[in-house]
């Protein structure tokens, strides 16, 4: 049971890591509070969907035009509903959940509350210690560590990654440095909804493509950028793991109680919290202020 | 001269405004309110249905009531009771008392159709069920019938009768497997969703699969409605050497779960409910991978009466998909259009009467409400139907031979095969 456990949770685990790194990006670094990120996904899912099932197109051209497609609908976003009140947390947290809400009811508009699926890009299962292992699974694993990777050499050995890190440790020094701090946040958005819609082509064929879709991962996602510390994307990478093995546990520990995997993630969170305010890997509140 | 003008207009007028008032008076149309979640597929399946049935009566002259013939008018009433059950009450309430409609048939939620059942007994209006299967909506009419007496239901069967079908179908299965692989005591995993619905089938379930079925239950799973991933549940049932998974699913889980139990290739037959596996875009929604899923069912393309599969053909060819149960508005239709025929009004308490009375070929079966105004069950009416799903293709396996019955176009049900592979080793 323990290699159940421990395959299912790093499996699960990675999922939700692909879906946190974005969300956490733009959270931790740039201080972007992007509720709508996860309805990205959504969008992102059910582009591929109409490419791949409406249109015809191959899985793989369907899934490049909808990460650039995602993208620009995120840009204008950005654009209209956050910058204008970016320094207004609150504000901006009720204007992003407006536009989940928004694109919730437009999809549920155009598709109905349907069911629909989308192709994996890999089928079949592997069997690994005795565990069934779907392929779109192991693809989801290794392709969480590649995108943690690449967005954390972007971040720190990049000119780009440097502005984004400085805008977002100081706003106004940076654009008293000449910085065009706008553009910076503009980039920002740009990758962390690319991710999203990364995470969104990858994972869609494992789900379920529905307009209320967004809304599980965007609990999951709050719960794991906190129990992983505001701003860290190891933060988040390992309080991905944590929940995903905290779920596999309760499945395979309590399987009557299966439906509460959700609910003891969470109260994991909170215990962690309770214990370390500022989350796993995040910069303690007394410091920041 | 002038004014024998204006009177000759006078008249004309008068004979005008008398006789496009007669009309009025004789096309006067027979509103029916559709009462579901259009944006859902089960409200699509209520409008679908009644559109059908009405354009079917129209098309005749419409409803034959005493000496004239009213034509149908269909008001759509969007319900949204899959996301809020005030939203539904509210329909209701303007569906009554605004759109003034003469009849109500529909309903998906039991816990919104519950509230809106309220409603129309008040107004004393005649709601045909076709939607929500707790059997506590008709048992009211026993507890209370003066109040209650207006309500139908039609469809589905009741959740009592659902179980029943339910625990025939894992004994059929159980039977094949033992017959085929040679297993003396099959191994049943019980997955359902953690519904209020679901309780009662997994409490018959862990006592009546050992003690009545001679079969071992291994585990019992109950996965969140909405859960979006199932592999864990999927790991364990297949340590668990399960041979059955017996699903209970009505929500987005049973795709998820079919979905991944056919991609992971476990060796087990899935059998059971799940609402999803009735519908057609079942196969595309899971790229094929829900194939052999066995679930309880209303239409196939199967010969139950001579009207089915006519209906089931015309329906997918107007909507480009299988009708599920609650497209069962079009039985309701033809049924309350017998009725309103028989009693020659369409004064409720007189329509009452013979719906009580009635039985009617229906596509579904024939129908005959019993003395709480549910949809009576059994061999000689509506039975509900086995379907599996068998290499895209939605097939009828059940019934096959129970009770005498055997629906033309019904086939045998298959085992997946690399659940056969795997247990003859």
């Amino acid at each position: 049971m323990i290699v159940d456990i421990l395959i299912d949770g790093l499996i699960k685990g990675s999922v939700y890591a692909l879906l946190a790194i974005g969300f956490s990006l733009v959270l931790g670094v740039a201080r972007i509070v992007n509720i709508a990120h996860t309805a990205l996904y959504m969008t992102s899912a059910y582009l591929i969907y109409v490419g791949t099932k409406m249109m015809g197109l191959p899985t793989i051209v369907s899934m490049v035009a909808a990460v650039f497609l995602t993208i620009l609908l995120g840009l204008l976003i950005y654009n209209y509903f956050i910058r204008p009140i970016q320094e207004h947390e609150a504000a901006m947290l009720i204007s992003t959940i407006a536009v989940a809400m928004m694109l919730q009811e437009v999809f549920l508009m155009i598709f109905g509350g349907h069911y629909l699926g989308v192709n994996p890009l890999v089928r079949g299962y592997l069997t690994v210690l005795g565990v069934r292992v779907t392929n779109q699974h192991l693809l989801a694993l290794g392709l969480a560590i590649i995108v943690l990777i690449s967005t954390r050499f972007f971040l720190m050995k990049t000119r780009t990654g440097l502005a984004i890190r400085a805008t977002a440790q100081d706003r106004e020094v940076a654009n008293l440095m000449g910085m065009n701090v706008n553009g910076v946040a503009m980039i920002t958005m740009a990758v962390s909804v690319g991710l999203a819609s990364i995470a969104g082509a990858i994972v869609v064929p494992l789900v379920t493509v529905e307009p209320t879709m967004w809304m599980h991962p965007l609990v999951m996602m709050l719960a794991i950028v906190v129990l992983g510390g505001l701003g860290s994307l190891e933060g988040s990478f390992v309080g991905a793991y944590i929940l995903g093995f905290s779920e596999s546990l309760v499945v395979f520990m309590v399987p009557m109680g299966s439906f509460l995997k959700d609910s003891v993630a969470l109260s994991i969170m909170i215990l962690v919290l309770l214990i370390r305010p500022e989350g796993l890997f995040g910069v303690s509140f007394e410091e920041e202020r | 001269m002038k004014s024998s003008k204006t009177v000759l207009l006078l008249m004309v007028g008068l004979a005008l405004s008398w006789g496009l008032g007669l009309t009025a008076a004789v096309a006067k149309p027979i509103k029916i309110g559709i009462l579901g979640p259009m944006s859902f597929t089960q409200g699509e399946g209520h409008w679908n249905g009644a559109t059908m049935a009405a354009e079917e009566i129209n098309a005749t002259g419409g409803i034959t009531v005493g000496d004239e013939k009213r034509l149908i008018e269909l008001v759509k009433v969007d319900t949204n009771e899959f996301l809020s059950i005030p939203d539904a009450t509210n329909a209701m309430e303007m569906a009554v008392s605004r759109h003034k409609v003469d009849f109500l048939m529909g309903g998906f939620r039991t816990e919104a159709v519950l509230v809106m059942q309220d409603i129309a007994m008040e107004s004393k209006t005649i709601f045909i069920g076709c939607g929500a299967a707790h059997p506590k909506l008709c048992t009211r009419v026993m507890d209370d019938y003066d109040t209650y007496k207006y309500w139908f239901r039609l469809t589905p069967i009741n959740s009592s009768f659902l179980g029943k079908v339910d625990f025939i179908l894992l004994g059929t299965a159980g039977a094949i497997i033992k017959q085929q692989l040679g297993i003396e005591k099959v191994k049943v995993a019980i997955v359902a969703e953690k519904a209020a619905w679901a309780d009662p089938i997994v409490a018959a379930a862990e006592k009546t699969i050992p003690e009545k079925m001679g079969m071992e239950v291994v585990g019992v799973w109950r996965p969140s409605p909405v859960a979006t991933d199932c592999s864990a549940e999927l790991a364990a049932i297949q340590r668990a050497g399960a041979q059955i998974v017996f699903t209970t699913f009505s929500s987005s889980v049973g795709l998820t779960f079919a979905k991944q139990m056919g991609e992971l290739k476990i060796p087990a037959a899935p059998v059971g409910i799940n609402v999803e596996a009735q519908k057609s875009g079942f196969w595309e929604a899971t790229n094929g991978a829900g194939n052999y899923v066995l679930t309880i069912n209303t239409y196939a393309p199967v010969k139950i009466t001579d009207k089915t599969i006519p209906f089931y053909n015309k329906y997918k060819e107007l909507y480009k998909e299988a009708p599920n149960y609650t497209a069962g508005t079009h039985d309701a239709i033809q049924i309350l259009a017998q009725a309103i025929k028989n009693a020659g009004t369409i004064k409720a308490d007189n329509v009452v009467t013979e719906l009580e009375k009635i039985e009617f070929i229906a596509a579904s079966g024939k129908v005959k409400f019993d003395k709480s105004h549910d949809v009576t069950w059994g061999p000689d009416y509506v039975t509900a139907l086995g379907t599996q799903w068998q290499d895209g293709e939605m097939k009828c396996v059940w019934p096959y031979g129970w009770e005498g019955v055997t629906y033309e176009g019904s086939v045998p049900f298959k085992l997946p095969p690399w659940m056969v592979e795997y247990w003859k080793k």
